[in-house]
């Protein structure tokens, strides 16, 4: 037996293919939404695995450095170190702001990291140019989606810092590249005042007779002192000696230290649950209706494609062609149409991916959910014209 | 009549009920002996659609019983069950227009029936391409409908609802788009393959060309049929008087 659906999209091979091409872009777009969404987790676990650190130590009762403010005193690290199973442990600092390059600004993480080499917490794991932060001030390792290039100059705050290392996937769960420079500099620019600032402060505290009395010479100047200095840090990270729990090390810094103390898996839980989850609502929320516009269009093209044969069908029945036989035909058609617009769709996500704005990561395993729902959609969507070709009455070949 | 053919006794077909009731066919009686052609014709709302429908095995007639062949198909109630294979098996029609399937060139357009029969691709086409020869189209073979003209459509017609053989064809009006030079033409074709496979043939027509080509002709009037000598002139003859 001849395939009938075969010879009809043949016959009708550009209009179908146009018709598969124009469903594939919205098959295309579905597939990078669910894309999008798997490159934020990426983007999540991208961003604890990178920072090197086993524990997250906080100030209590925060979720940590990405999802909360946290201030911790810079000095802290010195008692965590003194823990037993504690191998590393680095103040770092995090602040998403604008930072200027290149005439225009550009949305970032800046990272503050103790200079170091490469394994060190806090530090990027690996740079695909430059050189790692060493020690030296007003330098700065950037991720190369922040457009930097070696050399360049990334102006943060007041301060100008010149591009030294280059690193790739080293962003935030917001998707802004990550700029690393050394903690002093990262503590200035988030917790210092700028000088006008500095000078009403001055003079507020030495209009307060409190902090100006005449007999205590030199309280003034120390109370001064300390305002324009910052001593402060967003988190702890900390690297643990081989054959520790990190929850049993955890629970004894939280019990000594008064402080706040996240799990690698705790962490995740928190980036990936709490941080993304209304993104990953929305984007299922946009799957879902992307997914009811594809089958509306499915099954209209494909309904139009049968009423316009509703004579043949009608002479088919006459002369004895089993239901079975056009139901086959209408959805082996559907299915060709789900097909072509399933190959149009994976490779325009494809193409397409590396201009947006955020990671697309098109998993294999999405790939083939992606291929099962369109062909699932597509037989659904087929049945309104099965339905409308099997009332088709033979006798309406006839007239009369 | 034994052997193949048609007998039609006492047929009625009721459509509505109550206030709407109407009585389409009100007891036809006909018959068509093997390798015969008759004419059905009558004014319009006669009931010759209706009458072709209940042949055709369409739509079910009220009362009364049709024989094709040795084989009783309808006694107050269908005595076959699976209507498609007898329409596929034992009926051959033809249209007012051709309605050749669009996207399937000429020999699978006719090769399909068999196809759908159960017979091997191979060998259906085979068949086809022997009545397509016969029909002197078999050189369009390969050509899709849309690039025939309408008498080698309509020949193309021909040839479907002859391959599977059948003991009947049923004609609705299959000259009406057709000049009389082609109309005579189709009109001999069908006399020839009447003969040639002993099929009864059927033809609705209003064709006043091809009327005088019928032995016998089938009046419907207010769903009755009145049965009456034609001149059963040769459609060959006439080709040659109209070219003339």
């Amino acid at each position: 037996m001849i395939s009938l659906a075969g010879r009809d999209i043949l016959h009708g091979w550009v209009r179908f293919l146009m018709t598969g091409f124009g469903l594939g872009l919205l098959i295309g777009v579905t597939l990078s939404m669910a894309g999008i969404y798997r490159g934020m987790v990426d983007d999540a676990n991208v961003l604890i695995d990178n920072s090197g650190a086993d524990l997250w130590v906080v100030q209590q009762g925060t979720l940590g450095p990405y999802a909360e403010p946290s201030s911790l005193y810079e000095d802290t690290y010195r008692s965590i170190i003194g823990i037993a199973g504690v191998a590393r442990a680095a103040n770092v600092t995090y602040l998403t702001m604008q930072v200027r390059h290149g005439g225009g600004d550009v949305r970032a993480m800046v990272v503050g990291v103790v200079p170091g080499g490469p394994g060190e917490p806090g530090q990027p794991g690996f740079l695909v140019a430059g050189r790692h932060l060493t020690g030296g001030h007003y330098e700065v390792v950037a991720d190369v989606k922040a457009g930097c290039a070696l050399g360049d100059t990334v102006i943060i705050r007041r301060n100008r810092f010149r591009v030294v290392g280059l690193t790739r996937r080293m962003v935030s769960s917001g998707g802004d590249p990550m700029l690393f420079i050394p903690l002093k500099e990262a503590q200035e620019a988030q917790f210092l005042k700028d000088n006008d600032m500095l000078l009403q402060q001055r003079r507020r505290t030495a209009q307060n007779p409190g902090f100006n009395r005449p007999n205590v010479p030199g309280l003034l100047d120390a109370i001064i002192a300390s305002q324009t200095t910052s001593v402060y840090v967003n988190a702890v990270l900390v690297q643990l000696k081989p054959g520790y729990a990190p929850e049993t090390v955890a629970k004894d810094i939280q019990r000594w230290q008064r402080l706040q103390v996240y799990t690698r898996s705790q962490m995740r839980t928190i980036l990936v649950d709490k941080l993304i989850a209304t993104s990953a609502k929305q984007i299922g929320m946009f799957l879902v209706i992307l997914s009811i516009v594809s089958a509306a269009i499915v099954a209209f093209i494909i309904y139009t494609m049968t009423m316009a044969k509703i004579r043949e069908i009608a002479v088919l029945k006459l002369i004895g062609t089993r239901n079975r036989v056009i139901a086959s035909m209408i959805l082996q058609q559907a299915i060709g149409l789900g097909a072509i617009g399933f190959v149009v769709g994976k490779i325009a996500a494809t193409l397409w991916s590396p201009f947006f704005p955020r990671y697309v990561l098109l998993e294999p395993g999405d790939a083939i959910r992606g291929f099962i729902i369109v062909m699932v959609i597509s037989v659904l969507a087929s049945i309104l014209a099965i339905t409308a070709a099997l009332k088709v009455d033979p006798a309406e070949a006839i007239g009369g | 009549m034994s052997g193949n053919g048609i007998v039609i006794e006492g047929l009625q077909k009721r459509y509505g009920s109550g206030d709407t009731l109407v009585d389409a066919l009100k007891g036809v009686d006909m018959q068509v002996a093997p390798a015969e052609v008759v004419g059905l014709v009558g004014p319009s709302g006669s009931g010759k659609s209706t009458l072709l429908k209940c042949l055709g095995a369409v739509i079910e007639p009220s009362a009364g019983r049709m024989r094709l062949g040795e084989e009783m198909i309808y006694d107050n109630g269908w005595k076959i069950r699976d209507l498609r294979a007898l329409r596929r098996d034992k009926i051959g029609f033809v249209f007012q227009a051709p309605y050749l399937i669009p996207f399937l060139d000429v020999v699978d357009n006719v090769a399909l029936l068999p196809m759908l029969a159960g017979e091997r691709n191979g060998v259906a086409r085979k068949r086809a391409m022997e009545l397509l020869e016969a029909l002197d189209v078999g050189h369009r073979a390969k050509a899709m409908p849309a690039q025939l003209s309408g008498g080698e459509q309509q020949r193309v017609a021909i040839a479907r609802a002859l391959v599977n053989h059948p003991p009947v064809i049923l004609a609705d009006e299959p000259t009406a788009p057709l000049d009389s030079q082609r109309a005579l033409a189709v009109i001999a074709i069908l006399n020839d393959m009447a003969r040639q496979y002993e099929t009864a043939i059927i033809i609705v027509t209003h064709d006043e060309k091809i009327i005088p080509t019928f032995r016998r002709i089938y009046h419907i009037r207010d769903g009755r049929t009145h049965e009456e000598a034609g001149e059963g002139k040769s459609p060959h003859e006439l080709i040659k008087t109209d070219k003339a």
